[in-house]
């Protein structure tokens, strides 16, 4: 990132591409896919991100250990889901447990 | 740092041992070559600051994403126990407010990166302020939409609280989506006005000319704190305003 500097046209079609997926996740909750309608706006929105953190935060020109450093991020965001949703899931699989 | 190494006498990083050469022991760091004004003497090269301010300011937006992580975490566990009471609730915000406050946020990624990139380039000092205020009138103008929509919940009795009203189907999960609603709305506008403030320190900064193309760290570390409250937001948007649209559809 430190020596990189990205081009104009890029951070105008990463802009574009995040338009287009505001406009894509507004339209997609208008259409009713049930349940699915969570994942497509969550792929959408992660997309989203992806480009930000990559373009726009320059991690894509970055180093390894930021690379880590940025996924380590999200990698203890999944365990806290993760283990917690386990846990509100699983009470009631077995009888005498909690609800 | 990829080109730090240019000078033999140089310490070559954290895991070897700095070394000892007795003809250059006593003569100062600095002799024979010329440093920027910027470099900080623990560093080697303008590069690998830059490089360990960036990787700090990541490590710090890691305990952000935890940070707001509780929150969302909050709202999976509760969104789980209520999923019908969330889309009853939800269907009354705003999906068009949301919306153009998520487009606002999105122009002002990109006059941040511009901002930036301006510095990068040794433009004017001008030049680099005029990218930065245009990224300080779209963080205000979200503010500004989200003025409106507060004032629009506190008329129509929808901040949780002894005044909570819900006509429909569900009030005690509406009460709980729309407290995580100002919690995390709430918490994302605080992170946007300390935003405006870190805007306003480096607009100044860039124009008494402190930043070229050989360091701009301070606009590049605050770019990145921009760009991630503008992820947090990509994230509510939907999870907030866009799980109503078909409540009453049969799940």
């Amino acid at each position: 990132m430190s020596a990189h500097i990205a081009s104009t046209r890029l951070y105008i079609f990463v802009f574009l591409a995040l338009l287009v997926g505001t406009g894509l996740t507004y339209a997609a909750a208008l259409v009713d896919f049930g349940y699915a309608n969570n994942i497509v706006m969550l792929t959408i929105a992660l997309t989203k991100a992806g480009l930000v953190i990559l373009f726009f935060m320059g991690v894509r020109w970055s180093t390894k250990l930021t690379w880590l450093v940025a996924l380590s991020g999200f990698f203890f965001l999944l365990i806290m889901f993760g283990i917690t949703m386990s846990d509100y899931l699983s009470r009631g699989w077995m009888p005498g447990s909690l609800r | 740092m990829p080109n730090g190494h240019s000078h033999a006498e140089h310490y070559p990083g954290p895991l070897h041992n700095p070394p000892v050469k007795g003809a250059a022991a006593g003569v100062p760091h600095h002799a024979g070559h010329e440093h920027h004004p910027k470099l900080q003497h623990h560093f080697d090269s303008m590069d690998q600051q830059l490089e360990a301010s960036y990787l700090g300011m990541w490590v710090f937006l890691v305990t952000e994403i935890m940070f707001f992580g509780g929150l969302f975490m909050a709202y999976l566990m509760y969104r789980w126990a209520n999923p019908s009471a969330f889309q009853e609730a939800s269907a009354h915000l705003n999906k068009a407010w949301g919306a153009v406050n998520t487009v606002v946020l999105i122009v002002s990624s990109l006059t941040m990166a511009m901002a930036v990139r301006s510095a990068q380039t040794g433009a004017k000092a001008k030049t680099q302020v005029a990218w930065l205020v245009a990224t300080m009138i779209f963080g205000t103008a979200f503010l500004g939409v989200k003025y409106v929509e507060y004032s629009d919940k506190f008329t129509h009795h929808l901040v949780p609280g002894p005044h909570f009203q819900w006509t429909g189907q569900y009030p005690a999960g509406a009460e709980i989506f729309y407290s995580l609603y100002f919690m995390m709305t709430g918490l994302h506008a605080v992170h946007m006005i300390i935003g405006l403030g870190i805007m306003t320190v480096i607009a100044v900064m860039a124009w008494r000319g402190k930043f070229d193309a050989d360091y701009y760290t301070p606009v590049e570390v605050s770019g990145l704190y921009w760009h991630f409250v503008d992820i947090v937001w990509i994230f509510l948007f939907p999870l907030l305003y866009l799980i109503g649209a078909h409540y009453g559809a049969g799940h």
